[in-house]
């Protein structure tokens, strides 16, 4: 690749690519992010590879490898370009009669997807219900952009919003743009970008200044980040581009979390190649703009996602939060000003720049505009990564792209927010999906991850994992925190084994309310948000194991016991995945679990086809 | 894997990131990535080459959770308990795994076989509860599916050939 001298030279390089991309040519995309790869879509490219080679349908079929395109749950599947034929769960040895089919223009109606709603195959990706109700603006991007190749990113407009920057020269008008956009950061708390920006950009001392990229996507359940950074690279480094011209800032960093290697590779490919054609580095495209972005991966600590302990991580310390103010847009890494965003957030702004900001506050609503990537997992049918406009209800979000619930059980409440937000209970389901409404229902949007839970799920269980998870998270710097969580700990494990009292309900709410007021940082400040909101909406269930010693979900071990019921054939499949030889019976007859012997691991409930094994 | 790192090799990674930003982290990790944990003649020797305090090293290094002062196993397996796992039964899937591997979550089998350790979340949510092997993903595990695993990785010598294995048990 040839280093770029000027804008004129990039133009001409961005025409060639797009004017070689011939979309007419139909091509087999193949979604490979890091879920897709554990679903099996290495074997399937390489079986797309394998039978187009062999076939000799080069140059009549091509194959581009991307991102996560968000329907986790049906890849590895395959999407057909130009007519956009969806192809889900596809077996690599279905990949033959694919290539064939493509290449004649014909479509396999046995492999299409299936609308379990109504018993109808459907086509076209765009009509299947879970994509249906969809905006995709930046989940779109993921079927047309080949991660590992600028010049895909580049032919398809990229890079030409930070042209458009740079060609302008007016840093206060992208600043104004970005306001007038409405953007709020898409990492949880909602603060405006533009705003952000403003402030960093009056930063003026003269001794350099930071750009973040925070991709420390902590929050259990929540993946959109990760598939942005795999999927499309370059428009995190095109954002931070765009973001270092308005605000002065020389030096950008992507922090950037270990457990995510695949983002890791993929965010380095891109930019080598950003730097490797000029648009990353010292004097951009042959102009006096300079900008170097480095990359940080981060050491598997959660509370490095707030923004005094990222810094910290940065500089090679121990992640642990500061008192604020100063804020870290006036000291932030090595006491220089600071501006961090949340990895969408990035992704979010070439676009404004491109179609105007305009064009994104009209998507949305007031105050909350554009749209927001979600991770709807769970208890769902239909889990994967969903883009929809700020304010869509929550109920259109589980029932018309999710499906509704994944087994028998009806669906209870949503967790949204991660570890800092809350349970959101099904009958609230109308609520618009914005950072007030959710607020204001004691809950949090957080980075977006959707956590459906069924009456399989018990609430007192969850706020214990939360409490255990934050408790093992915190970093122990301030008191309230790590003493507070677990504490609060404890009480809900004795109330989980049937063991609480009233008074420890009480003690536990009124704990909540102290850890909330007096720790630190935002890890310990919401720490209490799981215990209060699932104490404000099920109540009920924590008095059931008070009072009753009766987990209703039949989750809490020390409250329930296993069974087997007449409808068991005797298939004694249970038997053989019996970790303690509790269950006994003769093949063909109805077994027996013995009370005693049993550990209640859930075992036999895993392998019985007849549904036979109760929880009670 | 090398469980010992002699002083040259650490002085390199050390030159390496001289003066890089965050460098402590990147070299314990470097360090990690060469030994599979970090050894503590390996952290004196950085304290030697930063100047950095042994107190400060040693803070960094059991700080952040993907460190190891312990030599790890020949497998590596780590359960997701992030919460989609957890909704579907990703501690009774750790459970399993400490059950037939006569081991607690953290530990190390004596026969250095398998390191088993949980994570928060793996990111790939949709797919829970999701188990990682050697870097390869299981998804939708269970605990039948936790046997199989096992069985299959017991039954290999050398090194394990992920796509195979998860073709077996899938």
């Amino acid at each position: 690749m040839k280093r770029l001298t000027s804008i004129g030279e990039f133009a001409a390089f961005q025409n060639r690519l797009s004017a070689a991309r011939s979309p007419h040519i139909p091509t087999l995309v193949i979604p490979a992010g890091a879920c897709g790869q554990a679903s099996g879509a290495n074997e399937l490219i390489r079986a797309a590879k394998r039978e187009i080679g062999h076939r000799q349908l080069e140059g009549r079929i091509r194959l581009r490898v991307t991102g996560c395109h968000g329907f986790c749950e049906m890849e590895p599947s395959v999407l057909v370009e130009p007519d956009r034929t969806f192809y889900p769960r596809v077996k690599p040895g279905a990949m033959a009669r694919i290539v064939e089919a493509t290449a004649s223009g014909q479509v396999l109606g046995d492999l299409l997807f299936t609308d379990p709603a109504t018993g109808v195959r459907v086509q076209k990706q765009d009509d299947v219900p879970f994509f249906r109700g969809q905006t995709r603006t930046l989940l779109s991007h993921m079927e047309t952009t080949d991660p590992l190749r600028i010049e895909s990113y580049v032919a398809n407009g990229g890079y030409s919003a930070a042209i458009k920057v740079v060609e302008r020269r007016d840093p206060r008008w992208v600043v104004n743009e970005v306001k007038a956009s409405g953007l709020r950061g898409r990492g949880g708390a909602g603060f405006p970008t533009g705003l952000k920006w403003e402030r960093l950009a009056q930063q003026r001392d003269g001794k350099g200044k930071f750009l973040v990229c925070n991709a420390d996507e902590g929050d259990p359940g929540a993946y959109m980040d990760r598939s942005v950074l795999e999927g499309n690279p370059h428009s995190i480094i095109e954002g931070m581009i765009i973001g270092a011209y308005a605000t002065g800032a020389d030096t950008g960093i992507i922090y950037v979390r270990n457990e995510y290697p695949l983002a890791v590779k993929h965010l380095s490919i891109a930019l080598a190649q950003a730097r490797e054609l000029g648009l990353v580095g010292r004097s951009i495209l042959g102009t006096n703009f300079s900008f170097e972005i480095d990359l940080v991966k981060g050491a598997g600590a959660f509370v490095c996602g707030e923004e005094t302990a990222l810094i910290r991580s940065i500089e090679g310390k121990m992640g642990e939060p500061r008192q604020r103010p100063p804020f870290p847009i006036e000291r932030g890494i090595d006491g220089k000003p600071t501006a961090i965003n949340n990895v969408e957030t990035w992704a979010n702004i070439p676009l404004i720049l491109r179609n105007g900001a305009e064009a994104f506050a009209r998507t949305g609503t007031p105050g909350n505009s554009g749209t927001k990537i979600f991770s709807l997992v769970g208890k769902i049918r239909n889990t994967g990564l969903v883009e929809v406009t700020m304010g869509a209800a929550i109920q259109s979000i589980i029932h018309d792209i999710g499906g509704g619930p994944s087994g028998k059980a009806r669906i209870k409440a949503v967790q949204t927010g991660g570890p800092s937000g809350g349970c959101i209970p099904a009958e609230r389901f109308d609520l618009p999906i914005d950072y007030d409404s959710l607020a204001k229902a004691g809950s949090i949007m957080g980075s977006g991850g959707m956590i459906v839970m069924d009456e399989n799920t018990c609430m007192v269980d969850i706020a214990k994992y939360f409490m255990s998870f934050l408790k093992d998270e915190s970093c122990g710097k301030c008191f309230p925190c790590r003493k507070g969580t677990q504490r609060m700990h404890e009480i809900l494990e004795d109330i989980s084994k049937g063991q609480g009292t009233r008074e420890q309900l009480e003690l536990l709410e009124e704990l909540a309310g102290a850890v909330k007021d007096t720790t630190m940082c935002g890890l310990g400040q919401t720490a209490p948000n799981p215990v209060l909101s699932t104490l404000h909406y099920f109540r009920r269930e924590y008095l059931d194991h008070i009072e009753r010693k009766r987990c209703p979900a039949g989750v809490c071990r020390d409250l329930i016991s296993f069974s087997i019921g007449e409808t068991c054939d005797g298939c004694h499949a249970c038997v053989q995945v019996c970790p303690e030889g509790a269950i006994a019976g003769k093949k063909k007859q109805r077994h027996v679990i013995d009370p005693v012997k049993c550990v209640k691991c859930g075992a036999c409930q895993s392998v019985c086809k007849s549904e036979a094994v109760f929880v009670a | 894997m090398p469980e010992v790192m002699d002083r040259e090799e650490i002085g390199e990674i050390l030159e390496k990131h001289n003066g890089a930003r965050g460098s402590l982290i990147a070299t314990l990790e470097e360090i990690q990535a060469r030994c599979g944990y970090l050894p503590e003649e390996a952290l004196r020797a950085v304290v030697d080459g930063t100047g950095r305090s042994l107190v400060d090293v040693y803070g960094v290094a059991t700080f952040y959770r993907s460190f190891s002062l312990q030599p790890r196993g020949r497998h590596l397996i780590t359960v997701c308990l992030g919460t989609a796992c957890h909704v579907r039964g990703g501690p009774m899937v750790v459970e399993e795994f400490e059950r037939r591997l006569e081991i607690r979550a953290g530990e190390t089998t004596p026969d250095r076989e398998f390191t088993l350790q949980r994570v928060n979340c793996l990111g790939a949510c949709a797919l829970g509860p999701i188990v990682a092997v050697d870097g390869d993903y299981f998804s939708k595990v269970n605990t039948a599916k936790v046997k199989r695993i096992l069985k299959k990785l017991r039954s290999r010598s050398g090194r394990p050939d992920g796509s195979a294995l998860a073709a077996a048990t899938s």
